[in-house]
């Protein structure tokens, strides 16, 4: 297609001359992942690209231009994400805010409610936090209990959230609340949008078994909420919930696979080979091997699933299956990994070190429903059958 | 490239479904079985497929074929693999076609592709000689004599022996038996003297037999591809079979989990649905996902094979191990959901098990896919 070459060739222009030198280095660990908002402190570098590419509509690229994107068409999309790969450009920016919220809001939300909140996720200025989970309400999500009074010209929210991701670091917060106490439980949820900085709202970071504290508690008392924050119709934000959730399955699902470093390459350098050429610990090799295999097919299942979606075959129900292999996957590549690196895995290291993400990685088919909660909706949604 | 399949790919599988669920269902492999066929593939169903061009479909134009590549061979594998139809069509259409159009001579070409495309004549490649899949150990011998070359030894699990009209078969020509230089192709047509070809009674009823050579005289004009370079090309039509039982095992366990959550659907105990019961929900929700990703694995072989054929070993690897792992997966869970039933040989699925299990032997099983996709990897 001449129109998407000229467009390549535009890109690549302009990527060479705009991606600083430090951008286009591999990360090094976690922290090097740009998630902007208020308390994020930038290195130069990250601040300068940010911000290009922000200024390009970039950082969100298939979003309208009116909401801080670039208006660009999958095959356009396609074609950036190819020309940043090429010359190894870092994302500029990743965030709860253009995983989950912003898809939610472009669906849900109102020309107002999209101007006010979607340009500053683009540009990284506001972070977001999730505030699902309550200490009641874990797979049973639909049993939450923060309440939300209609107050004349505001609304007053109380109660608790759990695991609210990396809540000490974000500026605002997507909330689910209980707005009708009497009505069946999925039908008396809301979904509202919360500043933080407000003393009704306060967290606290919670430490996991890797050390590393991901995850807060949030707690709500008589924090006030705008009317027009209201995401959705009052009562109806069960709906919004779940089409965010399926984002976010898809996001963690999608973990395990990405741009890792293959586990053979890891181990042959931690364990070396034996004389036939082969991994000196011949059953971890066949781990491995399979493991491997397993790999490329759940890569190409979602390259597959992504391709029916676009051609609007298949069914929505498959985050569910994609969420429920990847993290799954994900938990035995960490497994792998630490059989691999053997007992040097077994001393406390570095914030990103194996033992910490092996530790986490069992978290992966807990969050974002469990991987038994994904089982059920594939039995029900795709397998159709019947509940008891 | 686009992991859907495109408008062609779809209507080729659309008309697969229904001719083979029409004219070609597990009930027509049972009656095969049960009468003692001495084909054990059906003649009539053959000569339709000819006549649909699913056996020139890796047969280039000018040879009379319809060259619509792998991706479309392994749909019509796939639908094969739903109904466990029994033919040729891997031995012949997708190997058979796979070896002469891209090793051929031009004098070989024009004498058999035409013949396959037409279906008037079936090939078998005999590759194996011990129980494993090993195809660079090669004892069968091929002693060159005036200006040919003479053949002896014994070649197993020759699937669609018995009834192929030429075999392609592997000889050491020189080194030692398990070296990987030194080994020969030769096309031997099955009624050359001194070819001797025993059928086997196999558990999938379908076609299989040892081939033993004795003394069997071919002109130089048999070699296809290079003289100790045989390898290569092997490998290379073993890849576009193992593609081809990926894919028709895909089909198999596609039927296998669809026919299981029907039965859940049905079948009440405890005064229920079965199917209510989390614990049955839970396997056969686990079970799709693997064959979603058996699928996905089997497609992205198939489009390499057509985009880049020199560099699909890796991919066609990969989805030969998974899909041995998930077809027999299928077939267990399958059993298991379906109680006591599936234990019977009235009920079809037992059809389905072994079958799958045949096809996961067949020219390297998920180990020894494993093994070598560790090797190719370095590791």
């Amino acid at each position: 297609m001449p129109d998407l070459d000229a467009f390549r060739a535009e890109v690549r222009d302009w990527l060479d001359a705009n991606c600083p030198e430090e951008m286009r280095q591999p990360m090094e660990s976690e922290a090097d992942i740009v998630w902007g908002g208020k308390k994020f402190n930038f290195t130069e570098p990250q601040k300068l690209w940010l911000d290009r590419m922000a200024a390009k509509g970039w950082t969100v690229p298939e979003w309208p231009v009116e909401y801080g994107g670039a208006g660009l068409s999958k095959p356009e999309a396609k074609v950036l994400r190819e020309e940043m790969q090429r010359i190894k450009a870092r994302t500029p920016l990743q965030s709860f805010g253009i995983w989950m919220l912003g898809p939610a809001l472009l669906k849900y939300g109102t020309h107002e409610q999209k101007l006010e909140h979607l340009p500053p996720i683009a540009r990284g200025e506001i972070r977001w936090a999730q505030g699902y989970s309550e200490p009641n309400a874990g797979s049973d999500l639909a049993s939450l209990m923060t309440k939300c009074e209609d107050k004349g010209d505001h609304y007053l929210v109380n109660g608790q959230k759990v695991w609210t991701s990396y809540a000490d670091r974000a500026d605002w917060i997507f909330v689910l609340v209980r707005t009708d106490f009497d009505a069946p439980k999925h039908l008396g949820i809301s979904f509202i949008l919360v500043d933080m900085d407000q003393p009704g709202v306060s967290t606290r970071p919670i430490k996991l078994i890797s050390g590393r504290s991901p995850f807060c508690e949030t707690f709500f008392d008589d924090a006030r909420a705008e009317k027009h924050n209201l995401v959705g119709e009052l009562n109806r934000g069960w709906d919004v919930a779940k089409y965010l959730l399926t984002h976010e399955r898809e996001m963690i699902g999608g973990m395990g696979s990405g741009a890792m470093r293959p586990m053979g390459d890891i181990a042959v350098q931690q364990i070396g080979l034996d004389e036939s050429g082969r991994l000196a610990d011949p059953m971890l090799r066949t781990d491995i091997a399979r493991a491997e295999i397993d790999g490329l097919a759940f890569m190409a299942t979602m390259e597959r699933v992504a391709d029916e979606a676009k051609a609007g075959q298949g069914t929505g129900a498959n985050s569910s299956m994609l969420k429920y292999y990847g993290t799954e996957f994900n938990k035995r590549r960490l497994e792998l990994m630490m059989d691999s690196a053997g007992s040097e895995a077994l001393e406390w290291g570095a914030d990103d070190d194996v033992a910490r993400n092996w530790l986490r990685t069992k978290g992966n088919s807990i969050e974002g429903g469990t991987s038994e909660v994904q089982l059920n909706i594939i039995a029900k949604r795709i397998l159709e059958l019947p509940s008891a | 490239m686009s992991m859907v399949l495109n408008d062609d790919a779809n209507m080729l599988k659309d008309a697969a479904r229904g001719f083979l669920g029409k004219s070609a269902p597990v009930s027509q492999l049972r009656k095969l079985r049960d009468d003692g066929s001495e084909d054990g593939f059906d003649r009539q169903t053959w000569a339709a497929m000819a006549e649909m061009g699913w056996t020139g479909v890796l047969v280039p134009e000018a040879h009379g074929g319809v060259d619509m590549g792998y991706v479309a061979a392994g749909v019509i594998a796939e639908e094969m693999g739903r109904t466990l139809t029994a033919s040729p069509y891997l031995s012949t259409a997708v190997m058979g076609a796979t070896a002469l159009s891209r090793f051929g001579s031009d004098a070989q070409k024009s004498e058999w592709l035409p013949k396959l495309a037409a279906g008037e004549a079936v090939t078998a490649v005999a590759v194996d000689e011990g129980r494993k899949h090993n195809p660079a150990r090669v004892g069968v011998t091929a002693e060159r004599s005036g200006n040919g070359f003479r053949l002896n030894g014994r070649k197993g699990f020759v699937a669609e022996g018995h009834v192929a009209d030429m075999l392609i078969v592997s000889a050491r020509t020189a080194g030692g038996e398990a070296d990987a230089e030194g080994i020969t192709l030769f096309l031997v047509p099955r009624n050359a003297a001194g070819v001797s070809v025993e059928r086997a009674d196999m558990v999938d009823s379908r076609n299989s037999a040892s081939v033993t050579l004795e003394n069997v005289d071919v002109t130089a004009d048999a070699v296809l591809g290079e003289v100790d370079g045989g390898l290569k090309p092997l490998e290379a039509v073993l890849d576009a079979g193992r593609a081809g039982l990926a894919a028709e095992m895909s089909g198999s366990a596609q039927q296998c989990l669809e026919t299981t959550a029907d039965y859940l659907k049905e079948r009440k105990q405890f005064g229920q649905i079965i199917g209510t019961f989390q614990a049955l929900q839970h396997r056969a929700a686990h079970l799709y996902s693997e064959v979603e990703l058996g699928k996905s694995i089997v497609l992205k072989a198939l489009q390499t094979l057509d985009a880049a054929p020199e560099h699909a070993a890796m991919m066609v690897c990969a989805a030969k191990a998974k899909l041995g792992q998930v077809a027999q997966l299928a077939a267990r869970e399958a059993i298991q959901m379906h109680g006591g039933i599936g234990m019977t040989d009235e009920f079809d699925i037992g059809f389905y098990i072994k079958r799958i299990r045949v096809a996961e032997a067949l020219y390297g099983d998920a180990n020894y896919h494993a093994d070598k996709f560790a090797r190719m990897r370095k590791y």
